[in-house]
C-alpha cells in the first residue's frame, strides 16, 4: 500500500487524558492550515476523565497510533510499561494507572487495541515513519542529552526513512541528520514541558520548502483541568505540575541535563 | 537441570570501559571482582583503545558509553577521555568519589556545557554514616566520598548515589529515607539514590556467601520475561584484555568474547550465578531502565 501523501502536518504526543489542552490544540491546528493531524499515543494517564478524550480526536479526524499506556489500558496489562526503576515513581504511576484503567469503558479499551503501532506518510519528498517510543520499541526513552546522533543515524537507516517521530519522553527536541534527514521528538499535550510554563506543545512538520518543524506553544484552562483532577481525588503532586509547570513525580528516568532544567 | 538459554545481543547499545582495569584506591569487602591497589588482573585501559572503541561505536550505533573500573580517577587520561566521550553521545562515570580533585570537576562542568549530552556520575556509598558505611567500604571513606559528592554539586552535577544492598530488604524503605536526610543536609536538595543488589562473586563471597547452585537462570524462567532487562542483550564491555559480554563478568575467562568489538557481537549462555541477580534485580548496572516491559 502506498504510503498517503501531504505536505504539511500537525503531530500531537502524548494526551494524557487532558482533554481540555487537546481540544485547544486541535483547534490551534485547524487555524494553521494543515492538512491533517496525528496523534502518537498516550491518551490516557495523569489526568482526569479518560473517556473525554477519545470523541475529541475521532470528532476531528485525527489519525491516532497506540502509545505503551494504550498498549497497556486496552490488554488490561498490570502496569503502563514505562519501566520505572524508583520505588516514589512506582508508586505514582500506579496511582495514575489504577484511576485511568478503571474510568476507561470497555469500548475504548477495544479501540486502543486496534490502534496501528506505526503510521507511515511521504511528506513532500520524505518517508516519514512515527512511533511512540522509538521504532524498534514503544516504551524506549529517547531524551535529547542520551541520544547520539549516530545512533538516530542507524534508527532512520535501518528503519527505510527520512525522517522519524517519537513522543513518550514528555519533552520536545529535534536534531537534524547528515543528509536532510531528521528526528523530531513531538512533545506532549497532556502535561507542560517542566520549564515552569503552564502551555503544552504539539509540532507542525511542513516539507513545501525543504523541511521544517515547527514546535507550537498551547495555552489552554489549565485551572479547570486542576479542578476536575482535584474533584476526582487525583495526588496533589500531578495538579500542582499542571498549575505550575514543574514535573514533581516519576523523575528519576531523566537524565542529567534534563533533570537540572526542572524544579524537583 | 535444565540447559541455559542463550541470549542474543539485540543491539550494541551500552558501551562499558573497563577503564582502571581492576585498580582502585579502595578495597571494598563486597567488591564483585576484587579491586585493589594490587590487583593487576586487569591494567589500565589506553587512551588509543578506549578512542579505537568509540570510533568503532558509531558504526554500530552506541547509544551511551560507561566508565568503570576499579576507580576510574585512576587514570591519569580520564578527563580527555571523558571530553572526547561528551563530542559522541552521554557519559557515565561509576566512582568512589574520593579522587575527583576540584580543577578536574571544573574542567568536566565545562566539557558538559558545550555537550548537547549528559555527563553522570555514578557515586558507591554503601551506608548512610561513616558506621554504616565504613566497615564496608574502609576507614574515612565516607567523609571523603560525601566531600566527592559535594565537590560535584559545587559544579552542578547531580551526582546518582549507588547503594549495594548489604541489608535485609525490609530495610529498604528506612535506608533509603536515611540516604536522602544526609544528602539533603550535605545541600544535595534533590538526592538521586540507586540501591542496587549486591553480587555474590569476588570478595562479596568470603563478606557473605557464594551462589547456591539453584541460583541459576534456566530457559523457562525466560518465558514471558522482558531479556533487554539483562545486560548481555544491549551491552559489552571494552578491556586491555579484550571485550568481555558485561561489566560483572570480566573475572571469567569465557566470559572473554573477542579482541574487537565487531567480534564480539554473538550470543552468550546466561551460565552463571550472578546472571540469576542480573535476572533478579533487571537494569542494575545501568543509570536507569532503558524503558521497562516489552511493549512491542
Amino acid at each position: 500500500m502506498q504510503p498517503e501523501r501531504f505536505e504539511r502536518i500537525a503531530v500531537l504526543g502524548g494526551v494524557y487524558s487532558n482533554h481540555i489542552a487537546l481540544e485547544a490544540a486541535i483547534a490551534d491546528a485547524r487555524r494553521r492550515d494543515v492538512d491533517a493531524i496525528f496523534c502518537l499515543g498516550d491518551l490516557g494517564a495523569f489526568g482526569p476523565h479518560p473517556d473525554k478524550t477519545f470523541p475529541l480526536l475521532l470528532e476531528a479526524g485525527v489519525q491516532v497510533m497506540q502509545g505503551n499506556y494504550d498498549n497497556s489500558i486496552g490488554r488490561g496489562l498490570n502496569d503502563c510499561q514505562c519501566g520505572y526503576t524508583d520505588p516514589r515513581d512506582n508508586f505514582f504511576a500506579k496511582i495514575s494507572y489504577d484511576y485511568t484503567f478503571d474510568r476507561t469503558s470497555d469500548r475504548w479499551k477495544s479501540w486502543m487495541r486496534s490502534l496501528p503501532e506505526s503510521i507511515r506518510i511521504e511528506l513532500g519528498g520524505y518517508r516519514v515513519l512515527m512511533s511512540h517510543g522509538s521504532p524498534r520499541k514503544m516504551n524506549e526513552f529517547l531524551w535529547e542529552s542520551t541520544t547520539p546522533t549516530h545512533f538516530l543515524e542507524k534508527m532512520v537507516d535501518s528503519h527505510q526513512a527520512d525522517i522519524v517521530l517519537a513522543t513518550h519522553t514528555g519533552l520536545h527536541w529535534k536534531r537534524e541528520l547528515p543528509g536532510d534527514r531528521h528526528f523530531v521528538n513531538v512533545g506532549v499535550v497532556g502535561r507542560p514541558a517542566n520549564d515552569g510554563r503552564t502551555n503544552v506543545w504539539y509540532t507542525i512538520l511542513d516539507a513545501r520548502n525543504g523541511f521544517d518543524a515547527e514546535f507550537v506553544p498551547v495555552d489552554y484552562d489549565h485551572e479547570s483541568l486542576a479542578l476536575e483532577m482535584k474533584q476526582e481525588g487525583l495526588p496533589v503532586e500531578f495538579i500542582d505540575t499542571i498549575r505550575h509547570g514543574w514535573w514533581t513525580t516519576c523523575l528519576e528516568i531523566l537524565p542529567a541535563k534534563e533533570r537540572k532544567k526542572g524544579s524537583f | 537441570m535444565s540447559a541455559s538459554a542463550r541470549v542474543e545481543l539485540r543491539a550494541l547499545d551500552d558501551l562499558w570501559f573497563q577503564i582502571s582495569g581492576t585498580l582502585c584506591n579502595l578495597t571494598c569487602r563486597h567488591c564483585f571482582i576484587s579491586c585493589g591497589p594490587t590487583n593487576h588482573t586487569f591494567e589500565l585501559l589506553s587512551r588509543e583503545a578506549v578512542l579505537l572503541a568509540l570510533e568503532e561505536s558509531r558504526e554500530l550505533g552506541v547509544k551511551e558509553y560507561y566508565f568503570t573500573g576499579g576507580e576510574p580517577f585512576i587514570h591519569p587520561d580520564m578527563v580527555e577521555i571523558l571530553e572526547r566521550t561528551l563530542e559522541l553521545g552521554p557519559a557515565s562515570v561509576l566512582t568512589n568519589g574520593t579522587l575527583l580533585k576540584p580543577e578536574a570537576a571544573a574542567r568536566l562542568e565545562r566539557s558538559e556545557a558545550r555537550s548537547p549530552y549528559s555527563l553522570e556520575f555514578r557515586v558507591s556509598i554503601d551506608g548512610y554514616s561513616s558506621e554504616t558505611n565504613d566497615p564496608i567500604r574502609g576507614d574515612g571513606t565516607f567523609v571523603r566520598a560525601m566531600a566527592g559528592v559535594r565537590l560535584l554539586l559545587q559544579h552542578g552535577f547531580l551526582p546518582i548515589i549507588t547503594v549495594a544492598q548489604t541489608w535485609d530488604d525490609d530495610r529498604n524503605d528506612d535506608v533509603f529515607a536515611r540516604f536522602v536526610s544526609v544528602l539533603q543536609d550535605a545541600g544535595y536538595e534533590r538526592p538521586r539514590v540507586k540501591i542496587i543488589p549486591t553480587l555474590r562473586i569476588g570478595a562479596e563471597v568470603e563478606r557473605n556467601r557464594g551462589y547456591h547452585p539453584s541460583e541459576k537462570v534456566t530457559m523457562e524462567m525466560l518465558e514471558d520475561f522482558d531479556v533487554s532487562q539483562l545486560i548481555c542483550t544491549h551491552s559489552r564491555i571494552v578491556t586491555d584484555k579484550g571485550v568481555y559480554v558485561c561489566p560483572i563478568l570480566i573475572d571469567l575467562p569465557e566470559a572473554r568474547m573477542g579482541k574487537t568489538l565487531s567480534e564480539s557481537l554473538g550470543s552468550y549462555p546466561l551460565a552463571h550465578g550472578a546472571c540469576y541477580t542480573c535476572y533478579v534485580g533487571g537494569a542494575i548496572c545501568s543509570n536507569v531502565s532503558a524503558g521497562g516491559g516489552d511493549a512491542t
